[in-house]
């Protein structure tokens, strides 16, 4: 979201920046592999599924809030979509019943938190194990697939060369970045995450803003959750697990404050960037997967200290 | 006899303005001594300094004759000084013993392990001391709020405190909750403690104190014995200044009915309150703080259950939540800028817009231009004083952000406004513009109520006064009738000649 804070304000939104391009200039040097269209498409392939559900905890986390249960809303929502298809549902159909299943269980979350008034970490915990265990429920433990092919288009495909969970991807943030920036709903976000009680007073119903807040997020993950299913071929019961630390990480690193009220969605982008480009460029060093864990935490570390030191 | 405390010749000003001068305090051994004062007259200035957490400029500080600077909060403890605090400093989750040696528990010799008996019968030794049949170790939280007060009490003694601040101590107390405090009162006397009794209750200071100091405008205006001086003669104290041509009060013409309240009532916090304001009036509404004046405002305006009814353009409305109370045409300017007025990581333009983004919308979309002229028109109205409208709100003085929590308001066209407080923390030439424009509003036929604690304003702007004491209206004058002293009496609780 490009809002102009003076110069400070800038400076702070160049930072993830700054941090990505030298990443990249760093590892296209080391490595002459890494800046190829090939690998960089790659890359991109798999930031995708990460950015899409970093994108709904952005909306969250600008409300102050956080979502614990997308990595479980994707499992559940795929299993939905998965078994529809495998028992001879028409694709799309299935695809819509997944989506929407997910966007209710982002609904859930926001009734429980806004009406309920549970906090957003103990309410999300909750349902992330109460939809895991719905997916093994359903699932019976055991992944579905015998997925029609056409679906694999999906995930799978390409258009003009570019990988489809790509687009989606861009897709997902330029339609994003609309409702943040030039709606009035985007404008109650960041109203609410900077001051609930004057957010409140100025006659916005707040407890509706959090609703939709989290089932934005649940719609996320559960696009994310048919990309997946789609470059799977199946629908796994354990799909998407821990998969709500890179989101919240990414946007973290994208300069979104965790205490809400402060941040935009182009950072989240570059921080899923960050994460993703870090993993592969890890890979191609033949760096073990078991250090690659230490740099990956280490660097998301150093970047939040960066950002307090400048934010005094 | 020595004085156990003599405060003299006390200054102290805040970023170049003086909020005392000249300020002299003493206490005798075994006293109740009663510090009274409008709101900021200095008297929590002036405890503060006593109790370490603010240093004088200048002046002298004596203890039991010697001369004793508290540097912090901590060396005053040592000196013998402690503060019952109107809002308690207890931990509701540990018990009572766990909170009267918090930070300063017997230990087993050097080892670290808490010496829990020897903790708990100098709690139960406390705890006699003052009359209390309590058990040390049950919990502060299941404690009445009278009760946690008698503990702090405590707490001060286990520190052998021989000077005790006692800062509207009977505030948030039932009637025989303060009967008891009275009597322990009594006990501390006979013990040889020394108490600075703050309270706005007149009736209570008068069966409570020996002597009686008077504070107004960060001054000195006397001391007097208890048993010689009257409640009149009080009120002249502390009122006694000359209401100057602050105030560009402006006729208008009063027309009909715009807002109505018919038994009004919120559990534990208004009572009963009937008031009606009309087209072109300006209603002041007086009090102390805790009076119920903000409650009063915020019931109207959704926030909490109400019982009774509110009829806004003589229409019975129920309002459930604010954006009800802007539907029926009212608006309000919260006391609390920081808390409830401004969001202050949004920018100028965003505050100004957020009440009114739905006429500034098209499907859901903001129009961008629509908003920027909008913006722009109010900033020119209010003379806001702002680089650009991008500029966060939180970088603007305290009246300029003022302006924009009125703009942002005033563009929903209310058909009632709620200030409350509308100049607080305004420097004056904002405060005549403010005033100014609240002239403009009512000569457009705006009903306004107005609350606040400066009684000049409430006397130099408002065409009718209600006075409100502890969640009831106490008093109704005219703008003829009401005067400093007569709304003073009625906010004490005293009976009003109005």
């Amino acid at each position: 979201m490009g809002k102009v804070r003076g110069k400070s304000g800038i400076l702070q939104r160049m930072g993830p920046l700054v941090g990505l391009i030298l990443i990249v200039f760093i590892l296209s040097i080391v490595n002459s592999d890494f800046l190829t269209v090939g690998n960089i498409f790659n890359v991109l392939r798999q930031v995708s599924i990460n950015a899409l559900i970093a994108y709904g905890m952005t909306f969250v986390i600008l409300t102050g809030g956080i979502d614990l249960s997308v990595g479980s809303i994707i499992a559940l929502s795929s299993a939905f979509a998965a078994g529809m298809m495998a028992s001879g549902t028409n694709s799309w159909l299935a695809i819509g019943v997944g989506v929407l299943s997910g966007t209710l269980m982002g609904t859930i979350n926001g009734v429980v938190i806004a009406r309920g008034k549970v906090a957003p970490f103990i309410a999300t915990l909750a349902t992330m194990t109460i939809f895991r265990g719905l997916t093994l429920v359903y699932t019976e433990g055991k992944p579905i697939t015998g997925l029609p092919d056409a679906f694999g288009m999906i995930g799978r495909g390409y258009l003009f060369q570019i990988p489809m969970p790509v687009i989606w991807m861009l897709l997902a943030f330029g339609a994003l970045y609309v409702v943040l920036k030039f709606t009035s709903f985007g404008r109650h976000v960041f109203a609410l995450g900077g001051n609930e009680e004057a957010t409140r007073l100025s006659g916005i119903n707040t407890k509706r803003v959090k609703i939709i807040v989290y089932s934005i997020s649940g719609l996320l993950a559960s696009l994310s959750g048919i990309i997946l299913t789609s470059r799977l071929n199946s629908a796994q019961p354990t799909a998407g697990t821990s998969y709500e630390l890179d989101a919240i990480a990414a946007v973290v690193l994208g300069g979104t404050s965790l205490s809400g009220g402060k941040g935009w969605i182009a950072g989240t982008l570059i921080g899923a960037m960050i994460i993703g480009i870090l993993d592969n460029g890890l890979n191609l060093l033949n760096v073990s997967s078991f250090y690659q864990q230490v740099v990956k935490g280490g660097v998301i570390l150093l970047a939040v200290l960066l950002d307090r030191s400048k934010g005094k | 006899m020595t004085d156990l405390l003599t405060m003299e010749g006390i200054n102290k000003s805040f970023s170049g303005v003086k909020v005392l001068e000249n300020v002299q305090f003493s206490l005798r051994q075994g006293e109740v001594h009663a510090l009274m004062g409008e709101n900021g007259a200095g008297k929590s200035t002036l405890m503060k300094i006593l109790s370490g957490i603010y240093s004088k400029d200048a002046g002298s500080v004596q203890i039991q004759g010697t001369e004793s600077v508290a540097s912090s909060p901590k060396t005053a403890q040592g000196l013998g000084v402690a503060i019952i605090h109107q809002e308690l400093n207890m931990i509701p989750d540990l018990s009572i013993l766990e909170n009267m040696f918090l930070g300063r528990e017997f230990k087993w010799g050097r080892t670290g392990f808490v010496n829990w008996p020897r903790m708990r019968s100098e709690a139960k030794n406390y705890l006699q001391q003052l009359g209390m049949a309590l058990n040390p170790d049950s919990m502060v939280g299941e404690l009445s709020v009278g009760q946690q007060q008698m503990v702090e009490i405590a707490k001060a003694l286990s520190m052998h405190a021989k000077i005790l601040v006692l800062d509207e101590p009977t505030a948030a107390l039932t009637k025989r909750e303060i009967e008891k405090l009275f009597q322990l009162i009594s006990t501390l006397k006979t013990q040889g403690v020394g108490m600075i009794y703050i309270s706005h209750r007149m009736e209570e200071i008068f069966q409570i104190s020996d002597r009686i100091t008077v504070l107004r405008d960060g001054r000195y205006i006397g001391t007097r014995d208890t048993n010689v001086t009257t409640m009149d003669e009080l009120v002249q104290m502390m009122v006694g200044r000359e209401i100057k041509e602050r105030f560009p009060k402006v006729e208008t013409n009063i027309g009909e009915e715009r807002l109505r309240v018919e038994a009004l009532a919120q559990a534990g916090k208004l009572y009963d309150i009937n008031l009606s304001v009309r087209a072109g009036e300006i209603l002041g509404i007086a009090g102390l703080m805790g009076s119920g004046r903000s409650e009063l405002a915020k019931a109207l305006f959704g926030v909490g259950k109400y019982q009774g009814k509110i009829f806004v353009n003589d229409k019975l409305v129920r309002i459930n939540n604010p954006a009800d109370a802007i539907k029926a045409g009212m608006a309000l300017i919260t006391e609390d800028r920081k808390g409830e007025g401004l969001v202050s990581e949004l920018s100028v333009r965003e505050n100004l817009a957020l009440p009114n983004l739905r006429s500034l919308s098209r499907l859901g979309f903001i129009g961008h231009r629509m908003e920027q002229d909008f913006v722009g028109n109010s900033i020119k109205k209010l003379n806001v004083k702002v680089h650009h409208s991008g500029q966060l709100v939180s970088s603007l003085s305290g009246g300029n952000q003022q302006k924009v929590v009125i703009g942002k308001w005033l563009a929903t066209q209310p058909k009632v406004l709620i200030l409350d407080e509308p100049t607080r923390g305004v420097d004056i030439g904002a405060k005549r513009e403010i005033y100014d424009l609240m002239n403009q509003l009512v000569q457009k036929g705006v009903a306004i109520v107005m609350i606040s604690s400066e009684l000049p304003e409430v006397l130099g702007m408002s065409d009718r006064v209600l006075v409100m004491h502890e969640g009831r209206i106490t008093g109704e004058f005219s703008r003829k009738n009401a005067t400093q002293e007569t709304i003073m009496v009625a906010a004490t609780g005293g009976k009003s000649h109005g």
